[in-house]
């Protein structure tokens, strides 16, 4: 490192700036899709007969959106409990992938906040994370700006969407129900550097709609991105020696 | 519904937790990954967030699918919050034509 550069990380060591505005910035672009997506899912539970507590102890708890609507709908069809367990063990199945890449980038937080942080992880904080990641090291407190920013978005709209749940229309009316996709594929070509980037991609398309249309939602996300990661690991070389050894010493000094 | 309506949220959220730490809880207990598990957790958010976005590709009309697309390409040029904004104003105008 050059003396400048020395220089340069000491004083940004000793007055770490605090990145809690830089992250909650990062989730401005989502929350006019959060906002819909929480309030009918609390208009829906009222509908349902759920009371306010168990609307918001869901949210809060569970915090997964998509999972959340398919227990109101089995709760309304009188499935089994565990039934509904299972499913929404299924429809989140994709966060352990998203938990096993995450956690490499998660270095600098304290054991208490890794696992605040993962109970945090929706889609878009995975996403923004894992973008930010290959420019610079994960903050704490960039992490939690989005994530606290998020989730009180997701609990005040859930709240009024219970409260005042008879007033509102359609959302997909206004084109929100797109924000995610239009999001989500700004992210995917910040990674468009990598090596094996179209190969990924066109495989994760064809195999997520060819499951989507024979098994079906929500199974094309889990198993049409494991169609992806197949040909990652098999695209992917072995490492020159030198390579490794380096690495190895990085692991060390952790 | 006979059952505690509280004691199945409980449930749902611990299973919902689980996701959410099982990756990392298998991973970090290998100490040395291979080489070809590296580059599939590299590629992880390419290929499960394309899979998440596949089907809307396809499921509304062409105008969904222009603006997706079009998103993708600005956001080559400019920041989330315009490519969104752009994505947008395109669905907007496309759902005139189609």
């Amino acid at each position: 490192m050059s003396r400048d550069g020395l220089i340069l990380s000491v004083i940004s060591e000793e007055v770490p700036r605090s990145q809690w505005w830089a992250g909650a910035k990062e989730a401005f672009p989502i929350l006019p899709t959060i906002v819909p997506f929480a309030a009918v899912f609390g208009a829906l539970a009222v509908e349902r007969g759920l009371t306010l507590g168990q609307i918001m102890f869901a949210s809060g708890t569970i915090y997964a959106g998509a999972s959340q609507y398919a227990m109101l709908d089995l709760m309304g069809q009188g499935v089994a409990p565990w039934l509904i367990v299972a499913t929404v063990f299924a429809i989140n199945f994709r966060h352990i992938l998203y938990s096993a890449a995450m956690g490499r980038t998660l270095g600098a937080f304290g054991h208490f906040q890794r696992y605040l942080a993962f109970g945090m992880m929706v889609d878009p904080q995975f996403a923004v994370t894992m973008a930010r990641s290959r420019k610079e090291p994960i903050r704490p407190s960039f992490y939690f700006g989005y994530a606290v920013f998020v989730y009180i978005t997701w609990m005040t709209s859930n709240l009024l969407g219970a409260l005042f749940g008879r007033l509102l229309e359609d959302p997909s009316r206004f084109g929100f129900d797109l924000i995610l996709p239009l999001y989500f594929i700004g992210l995917i070509m910040g990674f468009r550097s990598s090596a094996t980037f179209v190969p990924v991609l066109v495989v994760s398309v064809v195999g997520a709609l060819g499951v989507y249309y024979t098994l079906g939602s929500p199974w094309h996300i889990t198993l049409g991105g494991l169609c992806g990661l197949v040909v990652a690991a098999v695209l992917s070389k072995p490492p020159l020696e030198g390579e490794v050894e380096a690495k190895e010493e990085r692991a060390d000094g952790v | 519904m006979e059952y505690n309506i509280y004691l199945l949220i409980t449930f749902a959220a611990l299973a919902t937790y689980a996701t959410r730490v099982g990756g990392h809880l298998v991973l970090s207990r290998f100490g040395r990954i291979n080489h070809r598990v590296e580059a599939a957790l590299d590629a992880v958010p390419t290929a499960v967030l394309t899979a998440l976005v596949a089907p809307s590709l396809v499921n509304q009309t062409l105008a969904e699918t222009i603006a997706i697309l079009a998103a993708g390409a600005l956001s080559l040029r400019f920041s989330p919050a315009v490519s969104v904004a752009g994505g947008m104003l395109i669905v907007v105008l496309l759902r005139q034509v189609f």
